[in-house]
């Protein structure tokens, strides 16, 4: 039956519900793309024939085959889209740089289109505040004090703060650091809030 | 609660599909037994038949002068009735995992029996939703497989929203709202990363 492939592609999402990327299938599309050019091709075919001949029972051939282009269609547009959706919570979660093993699962179009909405998000975010900028990608909860506890859940390398000083974070090392420098770090669990 | 960033297309309510929606599509590629009124010259394998054949629903939408639909069994006379009797009763993921979209989508059929069928869906849901959200806001903490496995996807997802309800409402209590927390989504990636590392 046609449409299968498509709907694989849908169900290979579907299956990662908690919102992960999965690697983008190349063959599947591939695939999806060249069933709807081969029953094209046989749609643009039998309708010369049934204009040139006058054969009217053709019609229904050639509309099954169009709703079957239309439904590849329909999986191929929400596939990608589906990814778009997912690429842009990764911005929303790691941040502007992407660790390499994720990076891998998208294809050249996705990255660029990352990048062209990271773009777009930095420049949104300068414009709020009278020109000043506000990084909304901060204080996902209220605040409730400037400075915050934390430990260090594994070794992190040297770490500068606001007025200079460098803080080298070692797993199991305690912290007593300003908020706004620690929430994109313990986002992406290298650091532990610790609540006394 | 943890903030969601990855905001999947929802599926339509009630007898509107997205088009965009992944459970939207899921659901229109359950098979439904169909009768061929004509022929099809050069697709071979749908020959003119009196006997049911089985179609997507997602393909056959647009032809209603050229075949003409069944119902699935579970939406007919026989499983209506046991419907109307006891709804907590019944396995719907067995049934189809999308028996409330399905049914929804039937409706569209123009079938003599819509009215019943409708009114059987919305009693369907009814019946089983108190139960539903009895278990949904009082399971905390534990193995819900035993609850959510007899449940259809629409109440799946009422299932978990309930549940991220009261793990929010949980941790507020102790205390932790404040408290930030690793992402989710990193740590799957982390966990799915770590999976794939050869030994």
């Amino acid at each position: 039956m046609f449409c299968e492939k498509a709907i694989e592609l849908i169900r290979e999402l579907h299956r990662m519900s908690d919102g992960q990327l999965p690697a983008f299938n190349e063959d599947g599309l591939r695939q999806v793309l060249q069933e709807m050019e081969a029953l094209y091709d046989q749609n643009q075919s039998d309708v010369n024939e049934a204009k040139a001949e006058g054969r009217s029972d053709l019609i229904a051939s050639i509309k099954l085959r169009h709703c079957c282009l239309l439904r590849n269609q329909r999986c191929v547009t929400a596939y990608l889209y589906d990814r778009l959706l997912r690429i842009r919570a990764l911005r929303w979660e790691y941040g502007s740089v992407l660790p390499a093993n994720v990076r891998f699962h998208m294809c050249a179009e996705e990255v660029q289109w990352f990048s062209q909405y990271k773009k777009s998000l930095a420049s949104f975010m300068r414009s709020l505040g009278g020109g000043e900028g506000l990084d909304i990608t901060q204080d996902m909860k209220p605040p409730k004090s400037l400075y915050i506890e934390v430990r260090c859940l594994k070794d992190h390398g040297e770490f500068e703060i606001d007025d200079g000083t460098v803080i080298l974070l070692k797993k199991n090392s305690q912290h007593f650091l300003p908020r706004w420098k620690c929430e994109q770090l313990i986002r992406q669990g290298v650091l532990e809030h610790v609540m006394s | 609660m943890d903030t969601q960033s990855y905001l999947p297309v929802q599926p339509g309510v009630g007898m509107q599909e997205n088009f965009l929606s992944l459970d939207d599509i899921l659901l229109s590629h359950e098979r439904l037994p169909i009768r061929t009124e004509c022929a099809f010259p050069r697709l071979g394998y749908l020959e003119k038949a009196t006997d049911a054949q089985d179609i997507p629903q997602g393909l056959y939408e647009r032809k209603r002068r050229v075949l003409s639909v069944e119902l699935p069994k579970v939406y007919r006379e026989g499983w209506r009735t046991v419907f109307n009797a006891d709804p907590n009763v019944v396995d719907l993921h067995k049934m189809g995992p999308y028996y409330y979209g399905l049914g929804s989508q039937m409706l569209h059929f123009d079938s003599p029996e819509n009215p019943e069928i409708a009114q059987t869906l919305l009693q369907t849901f009814i019946g089983r939703f108190r139960r539903n959200m009895d278990s949904s806001q009082n399971a905390y903490n534990e193995d819900t497989s035993a609850l959510v496995e007899r449940l259809d996807c629409l109440e799946k997802f009422l299932f978990t929203s309930g549940q991220s309800g009261l793990n929010g409402f949980q941790s507020w209590e102790k205390g932790r709202a404040s408290q930030l927390t690793a992402s989710s989504l990193v740590l799957n990636y982390r966990k799915r990363k770590m999976a794939d590392v050869p030994p």
